[in-house]
């Protein structure tokens, strides 16, 4: 029996109310039922990972839109180039104009970090877009084929996962590495190699959920009312099927930044200079870490502070949508 | 059981061919090819063609397909560009090293995450449960070439306990037998040589360690959590069985199933994990070497490697099916 405790707002004592109706074998909520997304996003408001996940995403969201009205200063022209000499080591740490001081190159530190994050952000969104958009339609076209069955179903089915299987024979950061080399160092190919890297997990998880609803009741009832089965897998299935999908989106934001930067690391990142992004700027300042650790732990802090915003958020949805731990 | 594993195996063909006809399709077809990183820049166009003839680029694509199929067969994966060997040569005389340090950065994972999060599901709630989930977040959230310049910062350049690059120091001799440093100098009873080769092991194993660390960590604590909800240990419990022996015979035996499968996926993903270690290290191993081929575009290297590291990881993921199955009967049936 689904059972539905009101949303938050309502608080604990409606819940309780809830509850003893529900044992009683009475229903409160007319039937319409609270649906388990608001019930999740109640859930959520209680967890502080949840909390903390967002509040971080939302500060990088709004400093990432927000970039060119917050930077002080250019994050391209080298306008103090006269105050550092890496060479001889004589860098400048933080001042009243820098707030972070300044880059290897007399650039300010702290406009490069805001303009990186817009940077970063564009890399790891359409990076998840792509993993999610070719998994999604990859796990959906078998999640269906599989759930409308048939022998040309099964064959349709077996023939993308195994594709995926392909994929997945392959570790993501190799598969990265390989797009990457392929189309040459550049910002699409970054936002290209992470997305592809991600495509087998979004395509698996899509088809599971939808084989696991296929067998539900609702499905079942209306195949009974005599609903064509394309329309039950696109229209009852899919919607129904997409919470786990959702939360490996949230999460993969994350992965997608720390690979992004991965791959910059190792010199497939973007080589124009007048886009700094988080990996780029971290790989860079790798060789002054000794002498000016704090031009890489500026870049790093940001890159794990950010991914550590999107793994929370992430990890508190997935709680949360959890059934088991639905009660 | 025998038939489970036959049926497993026998998939792996169409994954193996599959992986072989993409590799080749990807590597082939793409602008920039081989003739560009072959010939000087300002080579003419028919020396270009002329090349591409000699090295039958210019055969259909089935033709062509069919030739490095034969060749595979017979072991031949084409001559790096970068060193003239033979890829498979250059592949094996990298991958112990490789192998080494994947040991070592998985005994790491292994010894230290089981225990840790066994505890953290044990003493839900607790203080060492918070630091367990939250370091673990912050390992997974942390670029692992980044942890690795910490670790040599620190340890390396600036206190000086450990070694900061290579497999050994130089200057030291060594009797190969296999390749394998650890294993030979153990055979040779080169104990100095034991001793070099696990001192220079343990940065880069720390930082390959990192994410299969965390990852492990909150495996076995939500898979511990799950089984000490379960029926059947309130039953042990009930029935009086020694604690001991309900921890070790029901909790743990059922909470590792999915801790193993995770540790054979994790063993795979550290060939790539290698990629940024090894290059931070500068140690010789697989890892440095397919970052060296993306450099030079030497493709029939890379083809190979990937080839290579994707047949490996394929065959891990089968024996962790076989050591699932064996481990829980459930799997056999379906």
């Amino acid at each position: 029996m689904p059972t539905t405790p009101s949303p938050g707002l309502l608080g604990r004592k409606a819940a309780k109310a809830d509850r003893l109706a529900e044992l009683m074998g009475e229903r409160t909520d007319g039937g319409h039922g609270a649906g388990i997304w608001r019930e999740a996003l109640s859930r959520m408001r209680r967890s502080p990972m949840a909390i903390t996940g967002a509040a971080i995403v939302v500060v990088f969201l709004l400093i990432a839109l927000f970039a060119p009205v917050i930077a002080p200063h250019s994050p391209v022209e080298q306008t103090w180039g006269d105050e550092v000499f890496p060479n001889r080591n004589v860098f400048v740490g933080p001042r009243a104009e820098n707030w972070f001081g300044l880059d290897n190159l007399g650039r300010d530190q702290f406009s490069r970090m805001v303009i990186g994050a817009q940077q970063t952000l564009l890399v790891g969104v359409v990076a998840t877009l792509v993993g999610f958009g070719v998994g999604a339609l990859l796990g959906g076209t078998a999640g269906a084929a599989a759930v409308l069955g048939g022998r040309w179903g099964r064959q349709l089915d077996n023939a993308v996962m195994r594709f995926i299987d392909m994929m997945l024979a392959l570790p993501t950061l190799l598969l990265a590495v390989t797009v990457a080399a392929l189309i040459g160092p550049s910002l699409l190919t970054v936002m290209l190699a992470v997305g592809v890297a991600q495509v087998p997990i979004f395509a698996r998880l899509l088809r599971g959920a939808m084989i696991s609803q296929g067998g539900r009741d609702y499905v079942l009832a209306a195949r009974a009312l005599g609903v064509s089965e394309r329309r039950i897998a696109l229209t009852h299935i899919l919607p129904n099927s997409m919470g786990p999908v959702i939360v490996q989106a949230t999460l993969t934001l994350a992965t997608a930044i720390i690979d992004a930067a991965a791959l910059s690391y190792l010199g497939l990142g973007n080589p124009d200079p007048s886009f700094p992004e988080w990996g780029t700027m971290l790989a860079d300042a790798q060789r002054f870490l000794s002498s000016a650790p704090s031009l890489a732990v500026y870049p790093a802090l940001g890159i794990i502070v950010t991914a550590l915003g999107f793994t929370l958020l992430g990890e508190a949805m997935r709680e949360a949508l959890d059934p088991k731990l639905r009660k | 059981m025998l038939r489970f594993i036959v049926r497993r195996a026998l998939q792996l063909i169409p994954t193996l061919g599959g992986l072989s006809i993409l590799l080749f399709v990807w590597l082939q077809r793409l602008p920039g090819g081989p003739e560009y990183a072959l010939l000087p820049d300002d080579a003419t166009e028919e020396q270009r063609e002329a090349l591409r003839r000699a090295l039958g680029l210019d055969e259909p694509f089935t033709v062509q397909y069919l030739a490095f199929l034969r060749r595979i067969a017979q072991g031949d994966l084409g001559a790096s560009l970068q060193t003239g060997r033979p890829v498979l040569t250059e592949f094996w005389t990298r991958f112990p090293a490789t192998f080494e340090l994947s040991v070592t950065a998985m005994l790491i994972a292994v010894s230290v995450g089981v225990p840790l999060g066994y505890l953290a599901a044990r003493r839900r709630g607790s203080a060492l449960d918070f630091a367990a989930i939250g370091g673990s977040l912050l390992g997974i959230c942390t670029p692992v070439f980044f942890l690795a310049f910490i670790l040599k910062v620190i340890f390396a350049e600036t206190l000086g306990w450990l070694p900061s690059a290579f497999r050994l120091s130089p200057g030291l001799t060594r009797t190969d037998i296999t390749g394998f440093v650890l294993l030979d100098a153990v055979m040779t009873r080169e104990w100095d040589v034991v001793w070099d080769g696990l001192v220079h092991l343990v940065l880069p194993g720390l930082a390959l360690a990192s994410i299969p660390l965390a990852v492990i960590v909150r495996m076995t604590r939500a898979s511990v959590l799950e089984v000490l909800g379960e029926d059947y240990v309130r039953t042990a419990d009930a029935k009086g069985l020694h604690r001991r022996t309900v921890r070790t015979r029901h909790v743990m035996r059922n909470a590792m199933l999915p801790v193993v499968t995770a540790v054979g996926l994790l063993t795979g993903s550290l060939f790539a994990g290698a990629v940024l270690t090894e290059s931070v290290f500068a140690f010789p191993g697989i890892g440095s070497f397919v970052y060296s081929s993306t450099q030079e575009r030497d493709y029939p290297a890379l083809t190979g490697f990937i080839l290579l590291i994707a047949t490996m990881y394929v065959f891990i993921n089968l024996l962790v099916d076989i050591s699932y199955s064996l481990l829980d009967p459930r799997v056999r049936a379906q």
